[in-house]
């Protein structure tokens, strides 16, 4: 168990991002970046069912004997999303229409039972809160970044659609950074989002690698005499 | 997971396949539960959209009923059954609306194909799609002009065999990236003309508004020509 909450804070964000340090979730991730308003839109959705999976997996963890807990899990992820979709589509229709694509997607999100195995089973419930929101911010974190990339890249805007996601009042947002670009297509296709993915993880790793030296250095520099 | 912890009847075969089966049945009652109670705003809703789209492709000024009321059943080449709404002004029937199925890269594409009397396109509008976010989903009028660029055309204009997308040799835009979407739109609303043509006389005439408003029998009466 842990209630560390600063730590985390910055396992979900950074330091164990589903993404860039798990490399979990890949088929949503590749297959909605293509714009940097899908990675939110996807994000977003991912968030709301991973807190709510954390919770409820965190709160019925007593009774839910090891040799089952996959199964189980699985039956309340299912059950939750599609909960989701049908009230959504219900009484949020018009959000439901632009989320709707990616709501089934969330279903097949590995990131969910790997959060609901690895922390939601064993810790309490505002921990596993915490845990499932965290873990889904830096998920759509990662999200846009490469949402954005593809975006720039592939047809020049940035945040297209952003109005139709959040509401009109949203629509500063969508930017047309390179007028008359024709779009570097790779970017926007499959194999853009495997090269878009593979920069970000070595992005990552050389953030990490830095300061990690840096820390390194300023050890050795406060301690010359260790030396 | 600690096991130690937990008590001893967890460990048993019976427990377990209690669990388990408990939590199906709950999620069941629920998603039966959630289905029932959503049914109906999500019907309503889809009809809404139906009405919605349909004024975007008939446009206002060409009738004074409301199209959804009395549609008309018909069924396409294969048998599957095909929704037509007609727009009146007066007796007379302004335009079609046919609800179109196409076939895209992730399953059925469904459309909404205006057409005036004499078979030209008024405007076509995608109702439900799961295309590719960001690339097939450029069929939405919501997010591209792409579904625009088929007003006033018709069966003979493009000719027949140039009805198709670039790649296949037609004088449609397909997107980059994404072929697959375009064409079974492009090929929907085609099936759709030709399904006009074919029931072009029962079409036209005006449906009989019964007490009901269900005109689903047209009695025949000499159909004004366009």
């Amino acid at each position: 168990m842990t209630s560390d909450y600063p730590r985390i804070i910055r396992d979900g964000l950074w330091d164990s991002n589903v993404i860039l340090a798990q490399v979990l979730a890949l088929c949503p991730t590749l297959a909605v970046t293509s714009t940097a308003t899908n990675g939110l839109g996807m994000g977003l959705a991912t968030t709301a069912v991973l807190v709510g999976s954390n919770g409820l997996v965190a709160s019925l963890r007593r009774w839910v004997s090891p040799q089952v807990r996959i199964p189980v899990f699985v039956i309340i992820i299912a059950s939750l999303v599609t909960l989701v979709d049908m009230a959504l589509n219900a009484w949020l229709h018009e959000l439901y229409k632009v989320l709707g694509l990616f709501i089934a997607l969330i279903v097949v999100n590995c990131a969910i039972l790997g959060r609901a195995e690895a922390f939601a089973s064993r810790n309490r419930v505002p921990a596993a809160l915490l845990d499932g929101l965290m873990m889904g911010l830096g998920f759509t974190l990662a999200l846009v970044v490469m949402g954005g990339f593809r975006e720039l890249l592939g047809s020049g805007t940035l945040f297209a659609g952003a109005s139709q996601l959040l509401g009109p009042g949203f629509a500063f947002l969508e930017l047309r950074l390179i007028p008359g670009y024709s779009g570097f297509l790779l970017a926007i296709l499959p194999p853009g989002g495997f090269l878009t993915l593979g920069l970000l993880l070595a992005g990552k790793r050389m953030i990490d690698a830095r300061v990690a030296q840096r820390r390194r250095l300023t050890a050795t520099q406060s301690s010359p005499s260790a030396a | 997971m600690n096991t130690d912890t937990r008590p001893a009847y967890q460990g048993h075969l019976g427990y377990q396949a209690g669990l388990l089966g408990g939590f199906a049945t709950l999620a069941g009652a629920l998603l039966v539960g959630g289905h029932l109670l959503t049914q109906d705003a999500i019907a309503l809703r889809l009809q809404e959209d139906l009405s919605r789209s349909l004024e975007q492709v008939i446009p206002a000024r060409l009738h004074d009923n409301d199209p959804a009321a009395s549609p008309l059943e018909l069924s396409d080449s294969d048998g599957a059954p095909v929704r037509a709404y007609r727009a009146l002004r007066g007796h007379e029937v302004t335009g079609v609306a046919l609800r179109v199925t196409g076939y895209g890269y992730a399953g059925a594409i469904d459309l909404v194909l205006g057409l005036d009397p004499a078979g030209r396109i008024l405007g076509v509008r995608v109702l439900a799609h799961k295309e590719t976010p960001g690339l097939g989903d450029q069929i939405d009028a919501a997010k591209g002009d792409w579904i625009r660029h088929f007003d006033g055309k018709s069966l003979g204009d493009p000719p027949a065999d140039r009805w198709g997308v670039k790649r296949d040799g037609g004088v449609f835009d397909q997107f980059a990236g994404a072929t697959i979407s375009p064409r079974g739109v492009v090929k929907a609303i085609k099936e759709g003309l030709m399904l006009f043509r074919e029931h072009r006389a029962a079409l036209l005439v005006p449906p009989v508004v019964t007490t009901q408003g269900q005109g689903r029998d047209p009695r025949p009466r000499p159909s004004p020509t366009p």
